[in-house]
């Protein structure tokens, strides 16, 4: 595995000067991905902020061939390109020994719901890519509304903390789960908090054949309501209180990875969610007494799911 | 050399495409396209092509594989009819706009709703300003044929743009007919091997399709799809005509039937100009001065030849196979009509609704339009009429 000092010196494939915010979650996601491999490179991007805060035209910050075709289709237009690049194999148009590693991205939005057909689809045909879910919890493109992955009680411009709902009435989609139904060879959660752990992921992602997926949390200083230079930290707590456990299922066998797998085994404290809660202001409304059976019973739930992999990681 | 087959629209669709042999076949089944993919499916599981075939989850990631595959560089084909094509519209404009040469056949069937499987061409029309190049086919033969000029024509340097070619849905579809097949070798000559440009599988010359395209730049990439398309036509008259040596079958953008001294003529697209040859025959051997223009090329529209070839005509009716809601006529005929504004000497012109959701057109009801042409008064009023249906 690369070290630190490796890493640095690789070249960067997603430059700096581009339009995303500061302390944007999700491009410290993909810098951190397309460090960790040194294959080429050709990626794909649903509509969403990465998409055009990117490639606002005339400029690109992709350093390597890049394709945005529409919000819902990211997976499977790189599964075109990936089914072009062994059809030009076959024929010898491209030498049979070349290698190209194909990544999709994708936002929330584009990955747990108006995209969901398109990236089932495309693992259950078993196309050779790898697909990055940048999970900001929300549509943050288009002004901060609810997703399925939007945290239960979160604040957002469609489940607003009024006086009588306080914040989403309901769990995010499990998507990482609903991946890992397809018995993929390889399905991992990350987070830019533990980038070691992420890029480590990544390394082991592009050494397996057929198709991957990844799920990333990726902190939004202007969605989550959290300072600008907060997104790391936020990230880290977010897997030190396991609301975002790190794993990965290789051929179905779970496994907790990094700090997950270290307060697993009581190596390391798992602390309190409302530790991560406190650091937004779209969770503000929860910590206010009248939401406190409210926020205890997130917690419950939570604990019961942290419970239930780190069971399915014994099997 | 050429050998005759009896086959349908569909098999003739699937065998030009094994002799084609694309780099990638996407698609999704809906009726009455299946027949197409099955039968490309079997030439996949026999290794009689190079194919890779993705079958997708649908029509929408049909196209966007499309999309994917082409701009990585090389020949993709797919196929649709009616709910297929209108799930893809989104893609299929991206699919134009950003210049990826690809064939889709569509075997023209009504839009839902309420739900429906035969032909009529609300699907094609409901696209027409997609900046798809849109060719009309009367039979099999001409979709067999159409399928090797559309590879022609949209990888032309000069166009870079998707075809469509539309054929009517059962009528085409599933008829069997008599087909003239080319050797393969004839075939994969007059298409030439596939030149990508641009791939985005050129690792070292990265570059990014689809970028954020706002107020600055949007609309001179708009201005340059239209140039495209204006360029396109001369390239598609040539193309269709150059094809005539390697296969004896010349096309056109149009066909004129009986149109030299014809004083009374219906225009149509597909099927129903087959049918409109049977009743000019019928007709002209009554000593009626009866004629047909047959348009093969809906888009680009070709508004001047059509004006050249109208030019002396007395009165026009036009058939659409397609209502345009709350429009002055179908799509054709407005064209149409307007190709005819700057005509001195105007026909006089009437438009026809008919066939919608697959509804049968008889020679009779043919020989019924023109003989209204024939006995209308000399300042016709150009409305429209609906043929075939109850209570008109």
């Amino acid at each position: 595995m690369a070290n630190l000092k490796q890493l640095s010196e690789r070249e960067e494939r997603l430059t700096g000067g581009h339009r995303l915010c500061a302390g944007c979650g999700a491009s410290i996601i993909v810098r951190q991905i397309l460090l960790a491999t040194n294959y080429p490179v050709v990626a794909s991007c649903s509509t969403g902020c990465l998409e055009v805060s990117t490639t606002l035209y005339p400029y690109t910050a992709w350093k390597n061939p890049f394709i945005h075709n529409a919000f819902e289709n990211s997976a499977v237009t790189i599964s075109g390109a990936e089914a072009m690049f062994r059809a030009r194999k076959r024929t010898g148009e491209i030498p049979a020994d070349k290698k190209i590693k194909f990544i999709a991205f994708g936002g929330d939005g584009g990955t747990y719901d108006i995209g969901i057909q398109s990236l089932s689809g495309a693992m259950e045909r078993g196309h050779d890519m790898l697909y990055v879910c940048y999970n900001n919890e929300a549509y943050m493109n288009t002004g901060i509304q609810r997703s399925s992955a939007t945290s239960m009680g979160a604040a957002t411009t469609t489940s607003p903390a009024g006086t009588v709902i306080p914040g989403k009435k309901e769990y995010p989609k499990d998507l990482t789960e609903v991946m890992a139904a397809h018995h993929l060879p390889y399905v991992a959660q990350a987070s830019p908090g533990y980038y070691m752990d992420l890029i480590k992921k990544v390394e082991k992602a592009m050494e397996i054949e057929g198709p991957k997926f990844m799920n990333t949390l990726a902190p939004c200083p202007r969605g989550w309501r959290h300072p600008n230079d907060a997104a790391i930290k936020v990230a880290k707590l977010a897997v030190d209180c396991c609301f975002w456990p790190l794993y990965e299922v290789v051929d179905d066998k779970y496994s907790l990875t990094g700090q997950s797998k270290l307060i697993a085994a009581g190596k390391k404290e798992k602390i309190p969610l409302v530790d991560y809660i406190k650091t937004q202001g779209r969770f503000k409304h929860l910590l206010a007494p009248k939401n406190k059976e409210f926020l205890d019973s997130i917690q419950t739930e939570l604990d019961k799911r942290w419970e239930r992999l780190v069971k399915l990681s014994e099997l | 050399m050429a050998k005759p087959m009896a086959i349908s629209g569909n098999f003739a669709a699937a065998y030009s495409t094994k002799q084609i042999n694309p780099h990638i076949v996407a698609a999704y089944p809906i009726t009455p396209q299946t027949l197409m993919m099955e039968k490309f499916s079997e030439y996949v599981a026999n290794g009689e092509v190079d194919t890779e075939l993705i079958c997708v989850e649908s029509e929408h990631s049909a196209m966007s594989a499309c999309i994917g595959a082409a701009a990585a560089g090389g020949r993709v084909i797919t196929s649709t009819a009616a709910n297929g094509l209108a799930l893809m519209f989104e893609v299929v404009y991206i699919a134009a706009s950003l210049r990826l040469p690809m064939t889709m056949c569509v075997m023209n069937r009504a839009l839902s709703g309420p739900i429906n499987i035969h032909c009529d061409h609300s699907d094609a029309m409901g696209v027409r300003d997609s900046g798809w190049i849109q060719v009309f086919n009367e039979n099999a033969q001409e979709v067999y044929d159409t399928m090797f000029q559309a590879c022609r024509i949209g990888e032309h340097k000069d166009i870079k743009l998707p075809v469509m070619v539309n054929f009517d849905g059962f009528i085409t579809s599933h008829k069997v007919e008599r087909v003239d097949v080319l050797d393969d070798d004839v075939v994969q000559d007059y298409i030439g091997k596939f030149e990508p440009m641009y791939p985005l599988l050129d690792v070292d010359n990265p570059l990014t399709y689809g970028p954020l395209d706002l107020f600055d730049y949007y609309f001179e990439h708009k201005r340059q799809q239209v140039d495209a398309m204006q360029k396109a036509l001369p390239i598609i008259e040539k193309e269709m005509k150059a094809y005539g040596k390697v296969s004896g079958r010349e096309y056109g953008i149009m066909e004129s039937y009986h149109l030299d001294d014809a004083d009374y003529v219906i225009i149509c697209m597909s099927s129903t100009a087959g049918t409109t040859k049977f009743v000019v025959d019928r007709m002209r051997a009554q000593g009626k001065k009866v004629g047909l223009l047959k348009l093969r090329l809906f888009r680009p529209f070709p508004a001047k030849q059509i004006a050249e070839q109208l030019a002396g005509v007395k009165r026009i009716a036009v058939l659409d196979r397609s209502e345009s809601f709350g429009a002055f006529g179908g799509p054709l005929f407005t064209e149409v009509r307007n190709a005819l504004y700057d005509v001195n000497d105007k026909p006089g012109i009437t438009g026809y609704v008919y066939g919608l959701g697959g509804r049968d057109i008889s020679a009779d009801q043919i020989e019924g339009v023109f003989n209204k042409l024939i006995s209308a008064p000399d300042k016709m009023i150009g409305d429209i009429q609906y043929l075939g249906v109850r209570g008109d």
